[in-house]
């Protein structure tokens, strides 16, 4: 079997709960196969931030399987960007922005200081972002969409093939959308990029599939993705405005956050 | 009033000198882990430990006068209470955060209470207003040395692993994915904090090491961007927090832990309204 054909993800009758008695995620099984990207949606409490943990390996299945390039979770983390929300994070912590993005790089052997190609490395990642020029600025000056794009420079510094980016358009500056899209969509030629977003705006037609979580897992090619399809996830009226690059979802429920 | 060149070159300051010596040669090593309890926001786990140093201590005095365990001495005691109580919060942190503030809270107080039991049943004088609020003349020595090899226990690996300090600093979970060891590097933190407060326990007292702790980083991170900097810098301001304190309270004679503390403390609060009014 040769590596082209090792699916990206590949999850199979997953299901995890954290007590017995309420599960997160049931009967979960879907396939990512080399060349496709994804956007997971879903309503929020629905199991989008347990099933990107589950693929990073931060938490085991309770049953069923989950495979990255045929791997476990945890022995293809070197192969896997991943990139945070950022308010999870110490926003006045003391750092420049290259050395946050050399985090990106870093491995149990990394002792005293980062090797010349991993400045290298971390420089190039900051470069596809277009933020080269702030690599010496304070991490804590910045916008919060600079921010976002340092933490997604971070993932990519490490050269993933699986790029998992938790909301990447929550704090996007405004008038930077376009541009922050274009870069994406350079992205998913050349690595899987799976998404968790409420704004489907970031789905690309050609490549991408729509994984809707909502304990359990309905899988959607982003042409096929419609209204009717948003109902079904949310469980509730959903409005799709048409947009330049795709189309976003909107929804009035309160709790769901993205409105 | 005291003059300052007696302070110098006069035979009765010596304790005086000796102390500045002690509170110089903790710079480094609070400079380092203050930085480290300031920015993972541990000083409450920091306070936890401090006051079970208190117990620790207390129950190696009582050990000495009533059954004659020479070799378990107060500081001995002080340091296995201090680590246990701080490698015992920072795994309930690791494996169950919701209960972090609870236990430290019970710690904190059952340390201190176990503390001052002993201490009460102990026989003979025990001049316990000093490990609360400091006696430099307390200070041997012993504590220099101890204090020494504690700068190079702390120096060491942290120029070794600086990089997975940081990364684990700004963000635990991705450190961990990278395959950083993030509980064992954690847990040596918090080892090395509670060492360095059963040293700086001497020097200012348990009520005031969580100040000595915090605050001249604190200070020292508002002109500071980057974590090594703000380390060095907080490093030089324990220097002089500590020697100007010591100086002034000889001078006016005041309590020199106190005075040590207000002194990082004003220095704090001008450099907070200076950040302030510079980032409006």
């Amino acid at each position: 079997m040769n590596s082209k054909s090792v699916p990206v993800i590949e999850i199979k009758d997953l299901s995890f709960c954290y007590t017995p008695d309420m599960p997160v995620l049931e009967n979960v099984s879907f396939v990512v196969s080399p060349g496709q990207s994804g956007c997971i949606v879903g309503p929020n409490g629905g199991g989008k931030s347990t099933l990107l943990k589950l693929m990073l390996g931060l938490l085991a299945p309770t049953s069923g399987t989950i495979r990255i390039f045929g791997m476990t979770p945890a022995d293809a983390r070197s192969k896997t960007g991943y990139m945070p929300q950022y308010h999870q994070l110490d926003a006045s912590f003391p750092a420049s922005v290259l050395e946050v993005t050399l985090m990106g790089r870093i491995t149990p052997f990394t002792l005293f200081r980062y090797k010349k190609a991993d400045i290298q490395a971390a420089m190039q990642a900051l470069d596809i972002l277009g933020i080269a020029d702030l690599a010496d600025r304070s991490f804590a000056g910045l916008s919060g969409g600079q921010r976002q794009r340092v933490l997604i420079a971070r993932a990519l510094a490490g050269s993933p093939e699986l790029l998992l980016l938790d909301e990447p358009t929550a704090n996007i500056d405004p008038g930077a959308e376009e541009q922050f899209y274009a870069t994406l969509d350079q992205l998913r030629k050349q690595m899987t990029v799976i998404t968790v977003s409420h704004d489907l705006g970031f789905v690309n037609r050609e490549t991408d599939m729509v994984i809707c979580v909502n304990r359990t897992v309905n899988m959607h090619r982003a042409t096929d993705f419609t209204a009717e399809t948003a109902n079904e996830v949310y469980h509730h009226h959903v409005n799709m405005i048409k947009h330049d690059h795709a189309c976003f979802c909107h929804c009035g429920k309160e709790g769901c956050g993205n409105d | 009033m005291t003059d300052f060149s007696d302070i110098i070159f006069a035979p009765e300051w010596s304790f005086l000198r000796f102390a500045i010596l002690v509170g110089l040669a903790i710079s480094p090593a609070l400079g380092i882990i203050g930085t480290m309890v300031v920015t993972r926001r541990i000083s409450s786990l920091a306070g936890a430990s401090t006051h079970a140093a208190l117990g620790g201590f207390g129950l190696a005095l009582f050990l000495q006068r009533v059954c004659m365990l020479e070799w378990f001495t107060p500081t001995l005691g002080a340091v296995i209470g201090a680590v246990a109580a701080a490698v015992a919060v920072g795994i309930v942190s690791l494996c169950a955060k919701e209960r972090e503030d609870t236990v430290i809270g019970a710690v904190w107080a059952i340390g201190m209470s176990i503390g001052l039991l002993f201490l009460d049943r102990t026989p003979g004088y025990v001049d316990w207003q000093g490990y609360l609020f400091g006696s430099i003349l307390l200070l041997t020595p012993e504590d220099l040395k101890m204090t020494l090899i504690l700068d190079a226990v702390i120096l060491l690996p942290t120029l070794i692993f600086f990089p997975a300090l940081l990364a684990m600093s700004f963000d635990d979970t991705f450190a961990k994915l990278r395959g950083i060891k993030v509980s064992i590097l954690y847990l040596a933190l918090l080892v090395l904090t509670a060492l360095t407060i059963v040293l700086l326990i001497n020097l200012v007292g348990i009520m005031l090491v969580i100040a000595l702790l915090t605050l001249p980083s604190a200070a020292a991170g508002c002109y500071t961007s980057h974590l090594k900097s703000t380390m060095m810098l907080s490093a030089l301001f324990n220097a002089i927090f500590i020697t100007a304190g010591l100086i002034l309270s000889s001078i006016l004679s005041l309590p020199s832990g106190p005075t040590v503390v207000v002194v990082a403390g004003l220095v704090y609060a001008v450099s907070m309204i200076r950040k302030k009014h510079y980032s409006k």
